[in-house]
């Protein structure tokens, strides 16, 4: 049963400093919901990243490391390894995780450690006024493309959740949007998904959720939402890229 | 106690696993790989996690974690893993995390070499990382001082909720000799202040203060146990500096050979004194209170401690220095002549 009206227990009754429209809040109560759901409030440990979200900790009532640029995934193997009975996750923002976090982000995937990442991918960099991302979009304008990405010159964006799908420590992986209802519904089931896979042992998990930024991207919020889904969505495809039910047998070269 | 002959980094490894220390994460890197490779061999046994990162920058960011987790933690490196370390350095000390971290120094810049080198005084000295970063920084001179500094660093990581730097050079670590190790200590618990699941309260361990006051106040609380720590812990050794014709100050491997050089040129007659500084940060400013007639501050870099010698010694003496750089060990005898030379009159400019 999903619950669908009141705050969730972890989710503390404060205002936030998101800007109006955009969609962290409605990241941080699936977050919320979920650890309530799963009943691990109390042995849960966050690690919040660089980017507009590093203040969740104000939000989310669970104990929290904030970690540099980029080493969420980091920090996160270092509590996850003193503390294997406890639940990991981290935050990140896409400038985090795929810019300048995609070395702790890959190797962490790589050696399947047992934490969840949410990934919240909005196109560009938010906290520092509206930069160019590795995901920015094909042609779109930022601060530091003007003219709009040239993909010729910048490249084109990194699709962080089939990459990272490719690799055998993953055990979940999947990417959502938070658009509209019916997405959210979906989203919270994978968010869910992606912490089951740490408590079960599986691997790690992830899932990247398509985020608005009316600000930085001069729009207003309900725009902004169908800006994601007229422009976001197809070049970021939804859907569950992998769920490996069992922990994968690993082939031993000793053997 | 048992009498063992050791490598450096195998008995700095062996030390930490003594001192209660449970959790390591590492890249190899010359000349120290022989500290996480016992860590490897030893550290699981001991109920530890072992984990070979990914880059010093993910070492550093797990030794975060884990500290912030409340575990006795650590890790090493040599010069350019540790260049790499200080972002995660600043993080520690901004988030009041203990760790120590062991570096291995080598030639620089750059690649530089493999050799055993002194080039990162100021790096471990004044550079730790961006912000007002200071850490106790421990320059043992033999393997049987680095076990015994070693498992100092994790106490007073511990007391004063900061890194601990032990800053070796490539002949300790690579050097064998017989040491003297300690008792295994108990592993601690996690301290009531680490991240170790919400049950009675929440923690946060953060670096970041927006308001600018609320930076100040955090930075002034971190000043103060600065200030404890210049008060408390200075370590230095001396032998003959008051009166002497000439006081080698010299630390780590040079001090061993500078302690060679001084019985050489005592032989000729020469009044020689050595000051050893063991913490490297805080410098031991009082020791510069014993009045040789002139001070030689010997090192393999350009010349990085002596710019501390001149601010203890405040202009009472002149200071003269010795260096050898990229990698190049002083021998006794040519360290030996430079304390001849420093004695005679000519060799201070009018």
């Amino acid at each position: 049963m999903i619950r669908v009206a009141g705050r969730p227990r972890t989710l503390l009754d404060v205002p936030t400093h998101y800007c109006p429209g955009c969609t962290h809040g409605i990241i941080h109560r699936l977050v919320a919901e979920t650890i309530d759901a799963l009943a691990i409030r109390e042995r849960t440990i966050g690690v919040a990243s660089v980017g507009c979200s590093v203040f969740i900790y104000d939000y989310l009532d669970v104990d929290f490391q904030q970690a540099a640029h980029g080493r969420a995934p980091a920090v996160a193997t270092g509590i996850k390894r003193v503390l294997p009975d406890r639940v990991v996750f981290t935050y990140q923002g896409d400038g985090d995780l795929a810019s300048i976090g995609a070395a702790e982000i890959l190797h962490a995937a790589a050696r399947g450690e047992r934490i969840t990442v949410i990934y919240v991918n909005n196109a560009l960099y938010g906290m520092t006024g509206g930069q160019m991302a590795p995901t920015t979009l094909p042609g779109m304008r930022t601060t530091t493309s003007p003219e709009g990405r040239d993909v010729r010159r910048h490249g084109a964006p990194l699709r962080m959740a089939e990459l990272l799908a490719s690799l055998d420590g993953v055990a979940y992986a999947a990417r959502e949007a938070v658009s509209s209802p019916a997405r959210i519904h979906r989203a919270r089931r994978a968010v869910e998904a992606a912490f089951r896979a740490q408590l079960d042992d599986r691997g790690l998990g992830i899932v990247e959720l398509l985020s608005t930024c009316p600000v930085n991207w001069g729009l207003e919020p309900t725009d902004a939402l169908a800006w994601c889904e007229a422009h976001m969505v197809p070049v970021f495809p939804l859907g569950v890229f992998k769920d490996v039910r069992r922990a994968r047998e690993p082939v031993d070269a000793r053997a | 106690m048992s009498r063992v002959l050791m490598k450096g980094n195998e008995a700095m490894a062996e030390a930490a696993i003594r001192a209660g220390c449970r959790a390591y994460f590492g890249y190899p890197i010359t000349p120290q790989s022989e500290l996480p490779e016992y860590m490897a061999r030893h550290l699981p046994a001991a109920g530890g996690v072992f984990l070979q990162a990914e880059s010093e920058v993910a070492a550093i960011n797990m030794v975060y974690g884990a500290a912030g987790a409340g575990a006795r933690v650590m890790t090493s490196t040599s010069s350019p893993g540790f260049s790499l370390m200080t972002e995660g350095l600043s993080y520690l000390v901004g988030a009041r995390l203990p760790c120590v971290v062991v570096t291995v120094m080598r030639g620089g810049p750059g690649l530089g070499n493999i050799a055993p080198s002194q080039a990162d005084y100021f790096q471990v000295t004044r550079g730790l990382g961006h912000g007002d970063v200071h850490a106790i920084v421990l320059a043992p001179s033999t393997v049987q001082e680095a076990v015994e500094l070693v498992g100092l660093a994790f106490a007073l990581a511990e007391r004063y909720r900061l890194p601990v730097i032990v800053a070796a050079d490539g002949l300790l670590g690579q050097m064998m000799e017989p040491v003297e190790l300690p008792p295994a200590l108990p592993v601690p618990q996690a301290p009531p202040w680490a991240t170790t699941g919400a049950a009675t309260g929440r923690r946060v361990i953060s670096s970041i203060h927006l308001d600018p006051e609320a930076l100040e106040r955090h930075v002034l609380e971190l000043v103060a146990t600065y200030d404890l720590i210049a008060a408390r812990e200075p370590r230095w050794e001396a032998d003959g500096v008051e009166g002497a014709d000439v006081a080698v100050v010299a630390y780590g491997t040079t001090a061993r050979i500078a302690r060679s050089a001084v019985a050489r040129a005592r032989a000729r007659g020469l009044a020689v004194g050595l000051l050893r500084p063991i913490t490297l940060w805080p410098f031991p400013i009082a020791a510069f209170a014993s009045a040789p007639r002139r001070w030689l501050v010997a090192e393999m870099s350009s010349g990085q401690m002596v710019d501390d010698v001149r601010l203890a010694v405040e202009g009472r003496a002149p200071v003269l220095r010795y260096t050898r750089v990229g990698g190049v060990v002083p021998t006794p005898v040519e360290l030996a002549e430079a304390i001849v030379r420093a004695a005679r009159p000519a060799a201070v400019p009018a």
